[in-house]
């Protein structure tokens, strides 16, 4: 394999991962607070997409102005669902909030078929992406660059609401001890609905991003992502902030190298995330970031 | 086994009912008997992920992953060899499994079998896993397994799927195998064996200190509940005589939880109960998707809205009832007999 095809291999890789790595955001700060995997968050990547498409295509707005709507539109659809769904189960079994969590996964994603139809929609791309940089036999589109630009801009706002604002310090807190939050007078159901709010509009940035570069959106298409960007999650420690990031990008470095230098293996390349969780999950259950959990008695 | 009054009704209703459904093709159309065998097929599998789920707490979300094993080993015994010379189009079929060609009932314990062997590879390694990590880790082995299909052209004929299974899963072997399962697990699940499983589900710390082998306990009815999960992917195949990768996704398992959910966690007659609610009521919503005459207005079908009815059904369930239709009580004669005792007494008061 000649340098250059490397260097490609690299940004795509660093591309997909930045996408993983901002859905895994979503998944990990619900985790860390709820202890609830958000089965639906997949989807909710899925319905920023819709907006988007629908915003430009439709409505013909301009680009930036419908990312950022459907951002906000899908930030207050993941703080309904948590209303609607999740907040009547607080105090029930954990597997009970999991069982809606799925069940309101299947309930958007079968929604979105009787209102966008199943049929795949292509999605245009703003002219300013699909230019590329041309450096010897290298090509860089703006896209590639692009995506891992935007991901580091949104993770360093993340960043600062968690670690420098109220909010963020609230955030922090429930994770640590719901309880005893609660009893210093945080209003903690408005706090996870933050959290809610923050980690959607996360997902719908990674779905507008995402339906740039595989060109298309279509009912499904926050599925597997949804799945590998939680396995990156786990990967990365469940519950951290940066071990999602760390994750993300991990799990897209191996999915695009591993194909790249056994491309024999390329029918099974949604396997290697799975596999990874696998052994992730037996070797270091924890991840690479996270905090030993301590179990209670 | 003694033979008293509750174990005769039992057996009495149970030849009843077979005798009914050996008649069924004089008063049951084709469509009916289809609906049957669906529903005695979802029983097996929602029992099966009872005894897993339901009776020993391990969420496992693989349930698809052991279906699909039963139903691939399954038609790869009773596909007669000419056929499969013909439909491995796109690379031949190796050797062992070109020739192989068993009656019915060897291939769907064969399909339990593998599927039950396989759920030990899986057991061992993740069962260390609690809860939603166990979850978790299931749904990606039974994905894996799915890959794995699609990738094994040589022997599953790769994302083609299977065509042409022969339909020898019949009304009577349906229901055969449904009480099959039922009795055995009810055998199980109200022994000594069940009782382990219970305390394991309670409390899990309580059991290891009470000198109960959990690890051991949970893998054996892990690898029981695939077992029975491989039969019912077995009978499933052979009933829809169509098969292919895609079939054996997270929808399923979704369906299948579907109805250990609605009946009942930890309640057989519950789990029966649901699936064959569940299974009705899935038929019976695909009016939803085709057009309505309402006389003065016609509505077009609606593609998708069963299953947006059947998700908010879910939710419902699980937001308003999570205990499903039973909890944990079993419907037993006892509490028929104490129903109607109970009801004559108000009327008599």
């Amino acid at each position: 394999m000649s340098f250059e095809m490397f260097l490609q291999h690299c940004f795509n890789a660093l591309t997909l991962g930045s996408l993983y790595a901002l859905i895994a955001i979503g998944y990990t700060m619900v985790y860390g607070i709820l202890r609830l995997i958000n089965f639906a968050h997949g989807d909710i990547l899925m319905v920023g997409a819709y907006f988007i498409f629908f915003g430009t295509f439709a409505f013909g707005w301009p680009w930036a102005v419908a990312a950022v709507i459907s951002v906000l539109a899908a930030g207050l659809l993941g703080v309904i669902i948590d209303r609607v769904a999740y907040k009547p189960l607080r105090d029930a079994p954990r597997i009970s909030a999991l069982i809606s969590a799925i069940a309101v996964s299947f309930l958007i994603e079968s929604l979105a078929v009787v209102i966008f139809t199943g049929q795949p929609r292509p999605v245009l791309q703003p002219e300013w992406l699909t230019n590329a940089w041309q450096i010897g036999n290298l090509r860089i589109t703006h896209l590639a660059a692009f995506v891992p630009g935007m991901t580091i801009i949104l993770v360093c706002i993340l960043l600062y609401i968690v670690y420098r604002t109220k909010p963020g310090l609230a955030m922090r807190a429930i994770s640590k001890d719901i309880e005893t939050t609660r009893l210093l007078g945080v209003k903690v159901d408005n706090v996870i609905a933050l959290t809610f709010g923050l980690g959607s509009a996360l997902a719908a940035a990674a779905g507008i991003m995402w339906a740039l570069r595989y060109p298309q959106v279509h009912p499904y298409m926050g599925v597997m992502p949804g799945l590998k960007a939680f396995i990156a999650a786990v990967f990365g420690g469940i519950g951290s902030i940066e071990g999602a990031v760390l994750g993300g990008v991990a799990l897209g470095f191996v999915e695009i190298m591993t194909v790249a230098f056994m491309p024999e293996l390329s029918g099974y390349r949604d396997a290697f995330a799975f596999i990874l969780l696998v052994l992730v999950l037996l070797v270091k259950p924890t991840g690479l970031l996270g905090e030993r959990m301590e179990e209670k008695i | 086994m003694r033979l008293d009054r509750n174990t005769f009704l039992s057996i009495a209703t149970m030849v009843i009912f077979g005798l009914v459904l050996w008649q069924a093709e004089t008063f049951l159309g084709d469509y009916q008997i289809y609906i049957a065998k669906l529903i005695f097929i979802n029983i097996i599998l929602a029992l099966s992920l009872n005894l897993i789920y339901g009776f020993t707490g391990l969420f496992s979300l693989g349930h698809a992953g052991f279906i699909a094993i039963g139903a691939y080993v399954s038609a790869l015994c009773i596909l007669p060899p000419a056929q499969k010379e013909i439909m491995w189009i796109l690379e031949p079929i190796i050797w062992p499994f070109s020739d192989l060609l068993t009656p019915f009932w060897v291939s769907v314990l064969g399909g339990g079998l593998f599927a039950g062997v396989f759920a030990i590879f899986i057991a061992v390694p993740v069962l260390r896993l609690g809860d939603d990590y166990l979850g978790m880790a299931t749904l990606a082995f039974a994905e894996i397994i799915r890959v794995l299909i699609v990738n094994a052209t040589p022997i599953t004929n790769g994302s083609l799927g299977i065509k042409g299974i022969p339909g020898h899963a019949t009304l009577l072997v349906c229901y055969g195998w449904a009480l099959f399962t039922l009795i055995v697990l009810a055998r199980l699940c109200y022994s000594n064996f069940g009782n382990v499983l219970r305390c394991i589900r309670d409390n899990e710390i309580a059991a290891s200190v009470m000198g109960i082998n959990v690890f051991w306990n949970k893998v054996l009815s892990f690898c029981i509940g695939a077992f029975f999960a491989g039969i019912g992917g077995a009978l499933l195949g052979s009933h829809l005589s169509t098969i292919d990768p895609k079939m054996f996704n997270f929808l399923l398992t979704f369906n299948v939880l579907m109805f250990v959910v609605a009946g009942g966690l930890g309640s057989l007659t519950g789990s029966i109960l649901g699936a064959t609610v569940i299974t009705i009521l899935l038929e019976w919503l695909r009016f939803l998707e085709e057009p309505m005459d309402l006389g003065f207005i016609e509505i077009p079908g609606i593609p998708g809205m069963r299953m947006v009815v059947f998700s908010v059904v879910l939710l419902v369930i699980i937001l308003k009832r999570r205990e499903g239709i039973m909890g944990t009580r079993e419907l037993t004669w006892n509490r028929i007999f104490a129903f109607f005792r109970r009801l004559e007494r108000r009327e008599k008061a």
